[in-house]
């Protein structure tokens, strides 16, 4: 019962903050929705037993990914008139896809009940049991070959990202911050030693 | 003895959520408390190290030979009695979540760090991990702050702040990878016991690179000097929190030394011992000095070995502060970029080598 | 959770033998940027050939350690090897190498040729293999992936051009819908069968339901949008137009071969159980894709985007090879992506290498005279047009008589017509390239550089497209040997 009663107000809670992701007038409202958003479905992820997937989601999603949207979305000057003028144009088209997919999430819920029956669905699971042990020999015995290519798509997302941003422009001022760093007292110091000058 | 006994099984007969409320008020109060201190300690220390005498005039409660330990005291209530002004045209509802988005992961996360042998608030499996959530959520509270204040120098400590967050979590996460990898186990119980013997089984030993990345990155992630750039006093006058005032800005300063103990205490969990007592090796089991009443406990393994672990390395931490000029914001990210991150992966790799080999402490 | 059959004894390093490809070439990849990073400015010319050295290494791999005599599945199911992978492998190796080897002169002349360049290229490479051998959802996702996002990259690689970064955005865009109709397409298809196995959903698939059906359609969408095809050729036009022209012949050719797999492994074999699903949607984009390709290349006067519009009307071709549905078709279809990938690295490397000066051969009133300025390469450029426009004896001819032939012994009258018809439209555009080499007079007189090691790959190439013309039952007997009977 408790659990029931959890879940259907933090599912509450994930579908207005996933309105007010698409809803928001400010950007940086809509990245903070998107925020409650993952936080309430770890929640949600949580009451499956799922922890380890529910506390990564806030590690990498909320703690980086999201950080970093903030990050662009706080300095982007975006004017919400401009963006919604062509709202009227998109709407027709725009409601009769959400309709189609509505229309198939729900001819595939009737028909297999989300797959329910073949999937097996969320288990109790025993006491002492750990999510991580078991995801983790999944990973890397099942699903080694599919975690290595994964890997090597984020290497060639970083090639990709580098290659395209980083350049030498003409003219432009850069420090070396390894020499800064490692300079000594006696590259920028001479410590002279004089006689003192006779009295004038 | 009789009260005793009866609170005891009064104690036993209480539901398991009584039990956990009790321990969190306990150790909240524990905490701020020591927070309030650890201001004074500061200010003591560095003063000391700076030969100055830093606070000397509040004594407690008026009673004499007390000099300066009623200083927070006073602090808190100048700071209560302050008045909260909130910027015109700043984000109102952001602006006053912000403060406490960052105090309340510094004392969340306590709930599963182990105090003593088999206890923790909650024994997490996943503790590691949940730690290390927790921790990356807090800079919303910088983040939000900076933005929702509606002010130049506040944003800009905010974008400081984001930036240098993400690089030193990366090198942060990868460091306690390492921890894992020695322990076996995310549970932070398990990893404070993979440690016991004595101190040369400590992860400081074999891990050691990965000490003092993690420790860096704690400072940097706590924003305290030499990375406080986000505050950056001398430059963006006070950074993310410059329109806060009263207690709305006493909320971010009990963060951020809330968040040193939280970092300290993790380092002395991952890498030094936890609770374990450093006499472990050396003083034998069936040693009299074990069976002098008050002493002998205190040798042995407890609560007191983590916070004397604790109270040490804070001390570091004002070192730090006392003698490092600020780093420069390019150079801060050259340094978790360029340094941090690639000796953590180089000493990961080592550790697996090793491990496979069965050189070292390894669980693996 | 865990498959108590996965134990250690499974996971041998002589049990990966097969699929030595992929781990040869992510090996490889890393070395290569290792290099690459370290060299510093006065070694690193040598990573273009290195990169070289290790597709000829990965493709003696291939053949020495990775050939199977049978179908083996490795890695829990998340990967097959047989014939047909090995031979698309080292098909593709050789395109990409092919690719690599014609553009370096180009890149180096604009002056837009880094490390990065190459790599990206390899891993473009290792995407396209990885599908090529994909028997899960989860692998042809990471395959589709790793193929598509390098090539984003490669096409915004010259970053002082804005048509390119223009056409990468397009191309980018599109392509993350496309991947999230894949992604869609596939969430359904775990929710109605909860597999992502194809060996299990080709057994499963023959129950289907009105969920079935639209999971379908959305992988046939990112399907077409892989391949190029109408109604999802938006990007198409313009990639081959904005992107530097070396990453247009990438694109054009080897992704081509990871394209043909992905409808053999998804739709043939994981869907095969019930073809009649996907073949009416093939069949609409076929048709689609030959119409439009064939009649918009002709009013094209830049002569990628013309290439790239005879792109989408070969596509539909290979399409027409699945609509049958059998055996003979998809053995025509094979056939007619390679001979299109042969042709196609011809044709672009001849473009590359008659690039004007400034570094590009754009407009067709560029190849105007080419026919005394450089009668070679009008030569070469002469045997790959009428290949590709279906002139006997060469290979093109046979491609497209084999498809047709296939669609006439499944009763496919109508569409075989259309085949007709639209190869004699095609043929139109095609010959306007050769008129304009030999029957008009050119404005650009500067020579066309020598470059003898590009000149002689490319007459060998041209010599392939002869060759196999004259002798097709090579290629139709390596065909039958690569796709058995059903």
């Amino acid at each position: 019962m408790l659990v029931e009663i959890l879940f259907y107000s933090f599912a509450t809670i994930v579908v207005l903050a996933g309105a007010g992701v698409i809803m928001a007038r400010n950007p940086v409202h809509a990245a903070l929705s998107l925020v409650l958003c993952f936080l309430t479905s770890a929640v949600l992820w949580m009451l499956i037993e799922a922890e380890f997937l529910a506390i990564v989601l806030v590690l990498v999603y909320v703690g980086a990914v999201m950080v970093l949207f903030l990050f662009v979305v706080m300095m982007l000057d975006i004017n919400i008139e401009e963006m919604r003028r062509g709202f009227r144009r998109y709407v027709v088209p725009g409601a009769v896809i959400t309709a189609m997919l509505v229309a198939e999430i729900v001819g595939v819920i009737v028909q297999r009940r989300l797959g329910l029956d073949v999937t097996r669905g969320a288990v109790p699971l025993p006491p002492g049991y750990s999510n991580a042990t078991d995801l983790g020999i999944a990973l890397f015995t099942r699903y080694a070959y599919a975690i290595e290519i994964a890997a090597m798509l984020l290497l060639v997302a970083i090639i990709a990202a580098i290659s395209l941003t980083m350049r030498r422009r003409r003219g432009l001022k850069v420090q070396d911050i390894a020499a800064q760093v490692g300079v000594r007292a006696s590259d920028r110091l001479r410590v002279v030693k004089m006689d003192a000058e006779p009295r004038q | 003895m009789k009260l005793f006994q009866w609170i005891g099984t009064q104690w036993h007969a209480l539901p398991d959520y009584a039990h956990s409320t009790v321990y969190i008020l306990a150790l909240t109060i524990v905490l701020i408390l020591s927070v309030a201190y650890l201001t004074l300690w500061e200010r003591k220390l560095i003063g000391w190290m700076q030969m100055r005498r830093g606070p000397n005039r509040v004594r407690l409660f008026g009673i004499p030979h007390t000099e300066y330990i009623g200083q927070p005291f006073a602090d808190v209530v100048k700071l209560l009695i302050k008045e909260i002004v909130i910027p015109a045209r700043s984000n109102k509802v952001l602006f006053r979540l912000a403060p406490a988005i960052t105090l309340i992961p510094a004392f969340a996360a306590w709930a599963v760090v182990p105090l003593f042998p088999g206890f923790a608030i909650a024994k997490v499996d996943a503790g590691l991990l949940y730690v290390l959530s927790l921790t990356s959520v807090g800079v919303y509270g910088v983040i939000l702050a900076g933005w929702a204040s509606n002010s130049k120098y506040a944003f800009l400590g905010a974008m400081r702040s984001a930036a240098q967050i993400v690089a030193y979590e990366i090198a942060m996460g990868f460091a306690l990878v390492g921890v894992l990898m020695a322990a076996g186990s995310l549970n932070l119980g398990t990893i404070v016991e993979q440690q016991r013997g004595a101190p040369a089984h400590w992860n400081i030993v074999w891990l050691f690179p990965l000490f003092m990345v993690y420790f860096i990155s704690g400072v940097a992630e706590t924003n305290r000097a030499p990375f406080d750039v986000a505050e950056g006093e001398s430059e963006i006058v006070a950074g993310f929190h410059v329109e806060y005032s009263g207690m709305a800005f006493a909320l971010f300063f009990l963060a951020e030394y809330a968040n040193m103990i939280l970092v300290t205490g993790l380092t002395a969990i991952f890498f030094l011992g936890g609770w374990l007592s450093p006499l472990d090796g050396y003083l034998p089991a069936d040693s009299a000095l074990r069976s002098v009443p008050l002493l002998g406990l205190a040798l042995g393994d407890g609560l007191q070995w983590l916070a004397l672990k604790i109270f040490l390395l804070l001390c570091v931490f004002l070192w730090l502060r006392a003698t490092f000029p600020r780093y420069r914001y390019d150079q801060i990210m050259r340094l978790g970029w360029k340094i941090l991150i690639p000796i953590t992966i180089v000493w990961i790799a080592l550790e697996g080598v090793l491990a496979w080999f069965h050189v070292g402490p390894w669980r693996v | 959770m865990i498959n108590p059959a996965l134990n250690e004894s499974t996971l041998t390093l002589a049990s990966l033998a097969p699929a030595i490809t992929e781990i040869a070439l992510a090996t490889g990849i890393c070395a290569v940027l290792m290099f690459d990073v370290f060299a510093g400015r006065t070694w690193r010319y040598l990573t273009h050939g290195l990169t070289l050295v290790v597709l000829a290494i990965c493709a003696w791999l291939t053949l020495s350690v990775g050939a199977v005599a049978t179908r083996t599945v490795l890695f829990d199911g998340l990967y097959v090897a047989d014939k047909l992978g090995v031979f698309l492998k080292l098909a593709a190796l050789m395109a990409t190498a092919l690719c690599l080897f014609y553009s370096q002169h180009y890149l180096d002349r604009r002056r837009i040729h880094g490390g990065e360049y190459d790599i990206l290229a390899m891993t473009a490479l290792l995407g396209i293999s990885v599908l090529i051998s994909a028997n899960n959802l989860l692998t042809v996702y990471l395959g589709v992936e790793l193929l598509s996002l390098s090539l984003y990259a490669l096409v915004a690689f010259d970053r002082d051009s804005g048509i390119a970064a223009e056409a990468a955005i397009k191309y980018f865009v599109l392509g993350a819908i496309a991947s999230g109709a894949l992604l869609y397409g596939m969430s359904m298809l775990y929710g109605l069968t909860g597999t992502l196995s194809l060996d299990k959903l080709a057994l499963v698939s023959a129950s289907h339901g009105a969920g079935f059906v639209i999971a379908v359609a959305f992988i046939v969408v990112a399907v077409a949008f892989k391949f190029g095809a109408v109604p999802f050729h938006m990007w198409v036009p313009d990639v081959y137009h904005g992107a530097p022209s070396s990453v247009a012949l990438l694109i054009a050719t080897a992704p081509k071969l990871a394209s043909f797999a992905l409808v053999m492994r998804l739709l043939v074999y994981g869907l095969g159980a019930d073809p009649v699903l996907w073949v009416q949607m093939l069949t609409a984009l076929a048709v689609l894709s030959l119409l439009l390709g064939n009649i918009l290349a002709i009013a094209q006067t830049n002569i990628r985007r013309m290439l790239a519009y005879s792109a989408i009307a070969n596509v539909g071709f290979i399409l027409l090879g699945f609509v049958t549905a059998d055996t003979a078709g998809y053995r025509a279809a094979l056939s007619y992506t390679l001979v299109y990938v042969l042709t196609t690295l011809g044709s672009f490397g001849v473009l590359l290498l008659a690039a004007r000066s400034d570094g590009e051969a754009d407009e067709l009133d560029d190849f105007k005279g080419l026919g005394t300025r450089d009668p070679l390469l009008a030569l070469l450029m002469l045997g790959l047009m009428l290949s590709t426009a279906g002139v006997p004896p060469l290979v093109g001819f046979w491609a497209k008589l084999w498809i047709i032939q296939a669609l006439l012994h499944t009763h496919h009258l109508g569409l075989a017509i259309l085949a007709v018809l639209v190869s004699v439209i095609g043929a139109y555009y095609y010959l306007r390239v050769i008129w304009y080499m030999y029957f008009d007079a050119g404005r650009e007189q500067t020579p066309i550089p020598r470059q003898a090691g590009t000149r002689l790959a490319l007459g060998l190439n041209t010599l392939a497209v002869l060759a196999l013309g004259l002798l097709p039952n090579v290629l139709l007997s390596l065909c039958e040997r690569l796709i058995g009977a059903p």
